[in-house]
């Protein structure tokens, strides 16, 4: 801003004062040696809501997740790659976007589609053409069906799980799965930009009849991944 | 006519106007019963609804209680995290600063995710002055827009339009704003959303700004977070350049681990559902993701006058997740435009006159469009008594006293005499006329009788343990209203 003036600047340091000022006016009744955490606050809501065996936690996911209309499937270690290369072949995908970090071994079964690096070159336009997206995920919670995305490894930028129109998240069972929401926010770190998703986009602003995809990918498939079949 | 003043003057005038049209009041049933049924199944699931709706309450009581520090803190951490915070005390502050922003990138278009406060600060008209285009991308906003209307939901603010209305509107004005609606469109939702794909794709592909409000400021870590569920949200907080958010000041919570308490409590209470589809949250700037400029106005505009009214102050606690609207008999039959702001419903009642005070007739006769039955505050997921607040806030208007205005104190006179008593009896009548609400009135009354010994409308008896909704008589709000007036002069 090249405001000549900083007293006078909208939203500067004069109406900082007066915003600041007017919140410690209103306070008056409160003590002046309260301290801000020494107001009450009870956590005794419960971490967990019941108690599940890490298979039972997986389950409840992969029912959560199919309640919003998310696509669950579940295959063992070595045949994930297989399992990708039929989801993108089903869907007819020609291409797919693939962030930076993504196991190679998760796309060794791919034919015929072609392969889109997640840059900083690739325009929001460029990605717009691309037919789908493969990425692993931060966490997944069970208790709400969701899975969250923190931009690390294997995740890419905001934008590449946005775009397209088919989105394939695969989660690792039983390491990334948490109870709930709680467990969750322990494991995330609020540094990163995280996009929780539950189920594909939808809207329920026509009359309130839930309709799948409105600006997000309107399929929206998980593959949950055991351990490695024996 | 002098009764304007008081007793349900303005609002029940609007009220009446919009619950002529009979596709009004069908939507809002059909849409608040259905809400109304299915909040209560997604509540039901978690056997600790109740300390989460109090541990709610408390981080929301603390952070007021030290809103001073909690902000200072907030602006540290989002400015070490690349992120530039701007102070507007009021609206007319705030328009200013996004205006200069916008202009200061030298586009005439930005993008934005749907937000109350703006609404409430008349952004769109305000940039629109300044040669700005703002375009709203949700759905329902969009409808709205499209259709030159109003919100009239706090969560689905098109609530008031069917299918069929929505479809004209897309095929008549789409064309006028971008891409036109594709040719034969029908009135099928899932046509209507593909026409909106279509329709916002191209301006978030070519978007450099976007503007949106927050759900949660996290003071600790200097994260904003938004729910949303069509990905519009997603689409303007990670596409364009560069990012402005207008969010109030009460929207901060202190910690990280906060938002946990919220991100239960909050989809349940509005969409119903476990979780929304879209939940994004963020923390300045990310080199190479996102937005690679963030400003964050924080907005006054009444919220410190709120806070000083030690009673009224808990409205502040309110997530917007529009539980309260769905549940009550009055919203029903009003619709949201009788609430004359972008905040209607039982919430708006209580805030409304807060933020703005009572000057105007429709501000004071506010606190009155309420029967007080109390299952607002049954459903609230923070736990405001709004019927306590309603109470306290008809005494203001009554008798006058001391409030804050635009951060000056100052005395507002009590009503006439003859007025005041007026009001008192009409509220009174209301209430007679109104069994099931009358109950629900009494149990408020026995709840509040100590801070509000002489205005409340029945009298006084043991509070009733029953959590019921109260019964909503077939009846349009018309009807209800020149009945229950008492005068019953108009045809
Ligand atoms: S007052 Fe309570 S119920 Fe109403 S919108 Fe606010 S948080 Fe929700």
């Amino acid at each position: 801003m090249s405001h000549p003036n900083p007293v006078s600047r909208p939203g500067g340091a004069s109406s900082r004062e007066r915003v600041l000022g007017r919140i410690r006016r209103a306070l008056a009744d409160v003590p002046r040696d309260e301290l801000p955490g020494s107001v009450p606050l009870d956590r005794d809501y419960l971490r967990v809501h019941g108690t599940r065996t890490p298979e039972q936690t997986a389950d409840l996911l992969a029912v959560h997740l199919a309640d919003y209309r998310a696509l669950v499937h579940r295959c063992p270690a070595d045949g994930l790659a297989e399992l990708i290369a039929t989801l993108l072949a089903e869907r007819g995908a020609r291409s797919a976007v693939v962030p930076d970090g993504l196991p190679d071994s998760w796309l060794t079964a791919l034919t015929g589609v072609e392969l889109v690096a997640d840059t900083l070159a690739l325009t929001a336009r460029e990605l717009d053409a691309v037919d789908s997206v493969v990425t692993g995920c931060a966490v997944a919670v069970a208790e709400t069906g969701t899975i969250v995305l923190d931009g690390s490894a294997g995740q890419g930028r905001r934008r590449i799980t946005l775009v397209p129109d088919h989105h394939i998240c695969v989660v690792l069972a039983p390491g990334q799965i948490v109870d709930s929401i709680p467990e969750a926010m322990e494991r995330l770190d609020p540094a990163r930009p995280l996009t929780w998703i539950s189920g594909p986009s939808a809207t329920s602003d026509i009359e309130l009849d839930r309709v799948e995809g409105v600006h997000g990918p309107r399929t929206l498939e998980v593959i949950l991944v055991g351990e490695p079949a024996r | 006519m002098s009764g304007t003043y008081l007793g349900m003057p303005a609002f029940p005038e609007a009220a009446a106007k919009s619950t002529q049209d009979t596709q009004l009041r069908g939507n809002l049933r059909h849409a608040t019963h259905t809400i109304r049924a299915k909040r209560a199944v997604a509540v039901a699931e978690l056997d600790d609804w109740p300390q989460l709706r109090a541990a709610g309450a408390a981080v929301k009581d603390r952070t007021l209680r030290h809103l001073d520090h909690y902000l200072e803190q907030l602006e540290t951490a989002v400015t070490a995290a690349g992120g530039v915070v701007h102070w507007a005390a009021d609206a007319a502050e705030a328009n200013r600063i996004v205006t200069d922003l916008v202009r200061a990138t030298g586009e005439t278009e930005v993008v934005k995710v749907k937000s109350m406060a703006t609404q409430e600060i008349g952004l769109n008209e305000a940039l629109a002055e300044a040669g700005i285009h703002a375009y709203e991308t949700d759905l329902a906003e969009l409808i709205v827009q499209l259709g030159d209307d109003l919100p009239s939901h706090i969560l689905v603010p098109a609530i008031h339009k069917n299918r069929s209305e929505i479809r004209d509107i897309f095929t008549e004005r789409m064309g006028d704003w971008g891409r036109a609606a594709p040719a034969g469109l029908s009135d099928e939702p899932a046509d209507l959303a593909d026409a909106a794909r279509l329709h916002l794709r191209e301006k978030f592909l070519r978007a450099k700004v976007a503007i949106s409000g927050a759900n949660f400021m996290v003071a600790e870590t200097g994260t904003l977070v938004v729910l949303e569920s069509e990905g519009n949200g997603r689409m303007c907080l990670t596409l364009p350049e560069t990012l402005i958010s207008v969010v109030g000041i009460e929207k901060t919570i202190p910690t990280w681990r906060d938002l946990e308490i919220y991100l239960q409590t909050l989809p349940r209470s509005s969409t119903a559902e476990r979780m929304n589809p879209y939940t994004s949250t963020w923390t300045g700037t990310t080199e190479g993701d996102g937005p690679q400029t963030f400003h964050l106005v924080l907005l006054d505009n009444g919220r410190t006058d709120t806070l000083a009214d030690t009673v009224g102050r808990q409205a502040l606690r309110c997530i917007r997740c529009s539980a309260c609207l769905n549940v009550c008999p009055v919203y029903e039959r009003a619709g949201g435009h009788a609430y004359g702001s972008a905040y209607p419903g039982p919430i708006g009642a209580i805030l409304t006159p807060q933020l703005r005070g009572t000057a105007s007739a429709l501000d004071a006769s506010l606190p009155y469009a309420s029967t007080l039955c109390g299952a607002c505050y049954e459903v609230c997921p923070v736990a405001i008594d709004i019927p306590e607040v309603l109470v306290h806030l008809r005494e203001r208007v009554v008798e006058g006293g001391a409030v804050t205005l635009r951060g000056t104190r100052a005395v507002i006179k009590p009503a006439k005499g003859h007025a005041a008593e007026r009001a008192a009896m009409r509220a009174a009548r209301w209430t007679l006329d109104h069994p099931a609400a009358l109950r629900a009135g009494q149990r408020l009354a026995a709840r509040t009788r100590r801070l509000h010994p002489a205005r409340l409308p029945g009298p006084g008896r043991a509070w009733s343990a029953t959590r019921e909704l109260p019964a909503v008589p077939a009846e349009s709000f018309r009807d209800w209203w020149q009945r229950t007036r008492g005068e019953g002069k108009n045809t």
